[in-house]
């Protein structure tokens, strides 16, 4: 049964079952359990080193996993078929952690790569103004178009590797630490931009971070990476109240205090340190 | 199946134009998205340009690609693009996309003589500044090596040894195997013509003196541009991208000492080491063939040897070995401190090292080659 990727339903858009992933001797996921659903931002967050890029990378066929399932838009992310992975390269987006752009190619050129891929028949005026357009979605001034990734600076790059990642319209965007390596207004108004485009392109996030503040803002759901699993899935502001010594220390040590009163998801019976608000995105 | 999957190609219907204005109303179906994004533009140039509405809620699928055409359509019509009716689910990003042009302009590109000229006047000065570089990146590591010479604590003795296991040890099999293969070579090439002149024993002269003098070192130097220099300019220039070498100078250390004396170092004394290498591997190669080919028994060839070969041939051999290592060494280094961060850069840095290196050691050979006719050494 085809499934629209736009519309909203109950299947979800990422299905993972019993994923293992093993590194020699050391087991970093054992029996991982995860969907997605199609139109939400879920955030993953776990200590490091609990697998959360690993995991990135086996739904996007990038590393074959030990065992387990994936399901991705409806195909098997472990087919090498060159139809299912041609199906999940044109759905899917990815800004990894520092943009990943290609350094010899400008920043226009770098949007343009994945469209001369997969849309050859393109009229070279029509690439250039989709890549105007998604340098301009992602915040960027249409003079960076110009510019090479070692002229911008870090904030700006994620934004060109957003850009990159949202040129053929995915349904489906990974974001591997958006936010890390940038100042708290630059962060905030990363989390804000994923906020929009999420909104106004109907897209499903799968975000990795570390940033609480990025938790709180911007968050549908959480999924909790530890001992090797998927403790648990949920809004953030009920996970906040699990009972997992990790969680405990994650969301209620001090920086999570600060962004659970700057979030606006107060815990009854705490008091918060006071965030600037000033600097708080959505 | 897969989500996602295709829908059907766009199409316009011509409706009947609403009451009281001309022109027919545009009902969009199908997929107007970057998947036909070609099909799309050329069905909106064949629209009528005056509709009296356009109606875009009955598509199947819309995304940017498609609202972007749809900007330019109304552009160039003059229509009102805020009169479209869209499906309430495609406002939000109907909303976030603006209307962009290419508005480059056209791509001038220089031919002709004056511009032919440029370049080359523009690749000469780069090479007299590669140069200036290089000379004065030598004349630092003179001072520094100077300067280590009276402070031996500054002798980084852990890491020339290492350098020289990479760069001297571990490339004795290949210099070894070359080397032998060119000694027979030469003996062959030498053989198929002294042969006709009955002349067959000068063999042994001919791939001595070739070896001692000239293709022992030129080999090895050759050898180790392509495999150490490239090498170098790798490792530094890896170091200079992660601003390691700006932690060197920052920690107080000094990038020449830590990082090209030992390199240098290891180079001026595995080089001539491997050039002996070379030396015996080419005199085997050329005794092979003679005994296998050429009817030379061993004896033979090396009692010829003794008869025939001079001292001077082995020491204008081995004078040139810690030169060709200097060049090898001051060019790696140099040109991977002077990568500029990128990966790009990187590898440009290395591939104009291997060249360079291997340039400049064939050119300084024939000069010296000259130079020794002319002293008659």
């Amino acid at each position: 049964m085809p499934k629209d990727a736009t519309t909203i339903d109950d299947e979800p858009i990422i299905r993972v079952r019993g994923l293992v992933n093993r590194f020699g001797e050391q087991v970093v996921h054992d029996g991982v359990d995860l969907d997605v659903r199609a139109g939400e931002i879920l955030g993953v967050v776990g200590g490091s080193g609990t697998g959360k890029s690993v995991l990135m990378r086996s739904i996007l066929g990038l590393r074959t996993p030990d065992a387990g399932e994936i399901e991705v838009l409806g195909v098997d992310a472990r087919s090498q078929a060159p139809d299912d992975r041609l199906h999940i390269e044109r759905n899917t987006g990815v800004l990894f952690q520092d943009g990943a752009l290609f350094s010899s190619l400008t920043v226009g050129e770098n949007v343009q790569v994945p469209l001369k891929e997969h849309h050859a028949e393109l009229l070279d005026s029509m690439r250039y103004e989709l890549a105007l357009l998604k340098v301009k979605l992602a915040g960027l001034p249409a003079d960076a178009l110009d510019k090479l990734p070692s002229q911008l600076s870090g904030g700006m790059r994620k934004r060109a590797g957003l850009a990159r990642a949202l040129a053929l319209d995915p349904p489906l965007l990974f974001l591997d630490e958006p936010t890390a390596g940038l100042d708290p207004i630059g962060a905030a108004a990363f989390d804000h931009l994923t906020r929009t485009l999420q909104q106004a392109l109907g897209l499903t996030v799968f975000l990795i971070t570390h940033d609480l503040d990025t938790l709180y803002a911007i968050c549908d759901r959480v999924a909790v990476l530890a001992d090797r699993k998927v403790i648990a899935v949920a809004p953030v502001a009920e996970l906040e109240r699990l009972d997992h010594p990790w969680v405990q220390a994650y969301f209620n040590g001090p920086r999570g205090r600060a962004a659970r009163v700057s979030g606006g998801h107060e815990a009854p019976g705490r008091i918060g340190l006071a965030g600037d608000p000033s600097i708080q995105g959505s | 199946m897969p989500m996602g999957v295709a829908s059907t190609a766009p199409s316009i219907d011509l409706d009947a134009p609403t009451p009281g204005q001309d022109g027919p109303r545009l009902r969009l179906r199908g997929g107007w998205t970057l998947q036909y994004a070609l099909a799309v533009r050329d069905l909106l140039l064949e629209a009528p340009p005056q509709p009296s509405g356009v109606d875009v809620r009955q598509v199947e699928r819309l995304d940017s690609a498609g609202v972007l055409q749809l900007h330019h359509y109304a552009r160039h019509n003059g229509l009102d693009f805020e009169s479209f009716e869209f499906r309430p689910d495609h406002h939000a990003m109907v909303a976030a996309i603006e209307d962009v042009a290419d508005e480059r302009p056209k791509k001038k590109r220089e031919l002709g003589f004056a511009a032919a000229l440029g370049r080359l006047g523009f690749a000469v000065v780069d090479n007299a500044k590669e140069t200036v570089a290089l000379v004065s990146f030598l004349g630092e590591n003179i001072v520094k090596a100077e300067r280590m010479l009276r402070e031996p604590r500054r002798f980084r003795l852990t890491a020339t040894v290492f350098h020289m296991e990479q760069v001297g040890l571990d490339a004795v099999p290949l210099i070894a195997l070359l080397a032998y293969l060119v000694g027979a070579v030469i003996a062959f090439l030498g053989a198929s013509i002294l042969a006709d002149f009955g002349a067959t024993i000068y063999v042994v002269e001919l791939v001595s003196i070739a070896f001692l003098r000239e293709f022992g070192v030129l080999l090895t130097a050759i050898v180790l541009a392509g495999r150490t220099a490239s090498a170098f300019t790798a490792q530094i220039g890896a170091m200079v991208s992660r601003e390691e070498v700006d932690a060197i100078r920052t920690l107080g250390l000094d990038p020449i000492d830590l990082l090209v004396l030992p390199r240098l170092v290891a180079l001026l004394v595995t080089l001539p080491l491997l050039t002996f290498i070379a030396m015996v591997a080419g005199l085997l190669g050329g005794m092979s063939v003679g005994a296998f080919s050429l009817d030379i028994p061993p004896q033979a060839y090396l009692a010829r040897m003794q008869a025939t070969m001079e001292l001077r041939h082995f020491l204008v051999g081995m004078s040139k070995a810690p030169i060709f290592a200097l060049i090898i060494g001051l060019i790696g280094c140099l040109e991977g401190l002077q990568v500029e961060g990128t990966a790009q850069s990187v590898g440009e840095r290395t591939t104009s090292s291997v060249v360079q290196a291997i340039s400049l050691v064939i050119v300084l050979d024939a000069i010296a080659a000259i130079w020794f006719m002319h002293m008659g050494w």
